[in-house]
């Protein structure tokens, strides 16, 4: 399927919608006879397909990598998300953050923090531009690394399980979007995500999360965040094309994903990662 | 952009995107609304089909109860979504593999059930009041009569057939619509706090004892608001079923809670330092003491003492009001306690309480509210009322 049928798919259902109430309006009841010809009809009205020129969906296969070993804790992948993507600018809803890990001597566990935490706020000045605070420059830190968070696009996404309108789904090329026309906000993929990659748009009212940046991918370009980083520790590509960044990611590392055990099977992989990553 | 949102306080380490809760009051409504309409048809069902007779006085306001209670239970999911008027995107294109796309389905089929139940168990009065009456109200009862006006011996047989029928039909829908409010949270693996294979069960049950709780008070509230004697052998029957679902729902829950400390998978340490903080008062004092085990020790001892009369009403009464409470916190420690606890397993949130707005405190309260003040209306139109009862039985 390419984009113009995903297209038509959603124009389709959404006709089966008007169609039915348009029939209950009638007073006549809506088969699924009746509803045939107005789907058809609605899905082959041109002015209805939008096309994307010279991209065939079912070509690609897109993932994503992080290197969490060379990650900076810059943000800038994080403020280049929010500008590209009209994100809401507060410390509350992120298509992509960063996490701290800081080990410090003498204690088991790590400290974990992200630029939305109120220090890191505070020290940044601005909830709208992002950095980490020098909180820990008085302790004995033994081990520190940054990792990159975004949605994992899951092969097996529980997001889109649980959606009850069919209004989030999986593209043919790997991607899991939302149809922000067609959501209802409810927020049952907010709570079903182990990642805690959703959020709900309050402007919109419907839930929101990284596209891999779609508008963009589709056109030859990467996402912003990939396209951002200053030490490439973001990689994403096509998994189709065996000479692509992310297959060579791939294939020269060990590569892992965050939460396994959910089923969910990720498509965005890391390298670097520690014990203490969630 | 005005902020629509209500930033949540937090310890720890918590996505950055938890900090704003999904679920609110409402969603601790819904399922409490959902299950006082299972609970209730239950103790319909207890007369109807396995054929209680000491029930009799309020297996008429059961009905009506569930009735007026399951009219409201869209309402909280309605206010909640961010775009209710696509909410029949969910029945008119429904997503399978999705619990809550079912919703629709379940309820539509359900108070469709229930009018149909009512409108035959009411249908002899209403083709009296139909006869009887002259004014405005005689052709309200005509309309709802719906041409339907034999009252015969025969047809009053084949009305209890369809009760019946109904009634054996209903149990399973309404237990299944519970039970199916229990695998929403149930299904969740995001959410170790939800996510176990008990919650359609505990749903289930304390569902089945929020109803029945909630008969025994209006049932005793409507009888001396209408300066009628008490049926103590109803009161005390339904008290006995009280006590058998209650301790098997605490034990189930404790089952639950059991399993998921005993198993100690990834987060059990958060989720321990919450119950042993947090949770104190709203879990263990509350839910647990003051709802569940001291409405058994009354009940317990009443049993045993072989207390009767006025007493055993009011204890029971007492008990019942305790059970109610329980349930009430119950849905609240499972809806806004799981999201209380991060997923990441390393933070704890603090609800941030919302008094006015769409979502907020009052409107959750008003939505629990309606269903009592319809249910007022109705009974007035269909009366349920049994008053001839054994001597025996009453109490002042």
């Amino acid at each position: 399927m390419d984009d113009r049928k995903l297209l038509e798919h959603k124009v389709a259902r959404r006709s089966v919608l008007g169609g039915l109430a348009a029939s209950l309006a009638a007073g006549v009841a809506a088969t699924a006879d009746t509803l045939a010809p107005k789907v058809a009809q609605a899905a082959t009205a041109p002015a209805e397909v939008p096309s994307i020129p010279g991209y065939d969906w079912s070509k690609h296969a897109w993932a994503y990598g992080v290197d969490a070993t060379k990650c900076i804790g810059c943000l800038r992948c994080v403020e280049a998300c929010k500008a590209e993507n009209d994100v809401a600018r507060d410390p509350h809803h992120f298509r992509t953050w960063v996490e701290r890990y800081v080990e410090i001597e003498g204690e088991e566990t790590a400290r974990i923090d992200s630029q939305a935490d109120p220090v890191n706020i505070a020290a940044s000045s601005s909830e709208g531009t992002y950095r980490f605070a020098d909180r820990y420059k008085d302790e004995k830190v033994h081990k520190a690394f940054f990792v990159p968070k975004l949605c994992n696009h899951c092969t097996h996404p529980a997001c889109v399980q649980v959606c009850p309108t069919g209004a989030t789904f999986k593209t043919d090329d790997g991607v899991v979007v939302i149809d922000h026309t067609y959501c209802i906000g409810c927020q049952y993929c907010v709570q079903a995500c182990p990642y805690g990659a959703r959020f709900f748009n309050a402007e919109l009212q419907v839930t929101d999360k990284c596209t891999w940046c779609y508008h963009r991918i589709t056109k030859g370009l990467q996402p912003a965040c990939v396209e951002v980083c200053p030490v490439e520790a973001r990689i994403f590509g096509d998994r189709n094309d065996k000479n692509s960044a992310i297959s060579k990611f791939i294939a020269d590392n060990r590569v892992t994903v965050l939460r396994p055990e959910t089923g969910n099977a990720p498509n965005v992989f890391y390298v670097g990662l520690d014990k203490e990553v969630i | 952009m005005e902020q629509q949102f209500l930033p949540a306080v937090y310890t720890g380490f918590v996505y950055p995107n938890e900090t704003v809760f999904p679920w609110g009051v409402l969603i601790v409504v819904y399922p409490y609304l959902t299950g006082l309409v299972a609970g209730a048809f239950t103790v319909s069902s207890l007369y109807q089909v396995f054929g209680l007779r000491q029930l009799r006085p309020v297996a008429h306001l059961a009905l009506i109860t569930s009735l007026c209670c399951m009219i409201f239970v869209p309402s909280p999911l309605l206010l909640h979504l961010g775009h209710a008027e696509r909410a029949f995107n969910a029945v008119f294109t429904p997503h399978w593999s999705s619990a809550m796309a079912m919703f629709g389905y379940f309820a539509g089929f359900y108070i469709i059930l229930l009018l149909l139940e009512t409108w035959f168990v009411f249908r002899p009065y209403m083709v009296e009041q139909a006869t009887l009456r002259k004014d405005w109200l005689g052709k309200v009862y005509n309309i709802f009569c719906l041409g339907s006006h034999d009252v015969s011996e025969k047809a009053l047989a084949a009305d209890k057939k369809w009760i019946f029928a109904l009634a054996i039909i209903g149990i399973p829908s309404a237990h299944g619509l519970h039970g199916y409010v229990g695998f929403i949270f149930g299904s969740l693996k995001s959410r170790e706090w939800w996510s176990s294979d008990l919650m359609p069960l505990i749903f289930l049950f304390s569902a089945i004892i929020s109803g029945v709780a909630l008969l025994i008070v209006i049932y005793i509230v409507s009888c001396k608001l209408r300066r009628v004697p008490v049926d103590v052998a109803c009161v005390k029957g339904m008290g006995y079923t009280l006590w058998g679902f209650v301790m098997f729902t605490l034990l189930l829950e404790g089952v639950e809670f059991g399993s998921l400390t005993y198993k100690g998978r990834e987060g059990i340490d958060m989720i321990l330092l919450f119950v042993t903080t947090r949770l104190v008062i709203p879990f263990f004092v509350l839910q647990f003491t003051i709802g569940a085990v001291v409405p058994i020790l009354i009940l317990s001892f009443m049993f045993w003492h072989g207390t009767t009369g006025r007493r055993l009403v009011t204890g029971i009464l007492l008990s019942a009001l305790l059970v109610l409470f329980n349930v009430i916190m119950m849905r609240f420690n499972v809806v806004i306690g799981g999201q209380e606890i991060a997923k990441t397993g390393k933070g704890l949130l603090y609800f941030p309480w919302e008094i006015f707005g769409r979502e907020g405190v009052l409107a959750a309260a008003g939505v629990l509210t309606a269903p009592f003040v319809l249910l007022s209306l109705l009974v007035r139109l269909l009366p349920p009322w049994h008053d001839e009862i054994d001597p025996d039985h009453a109490t002042a």
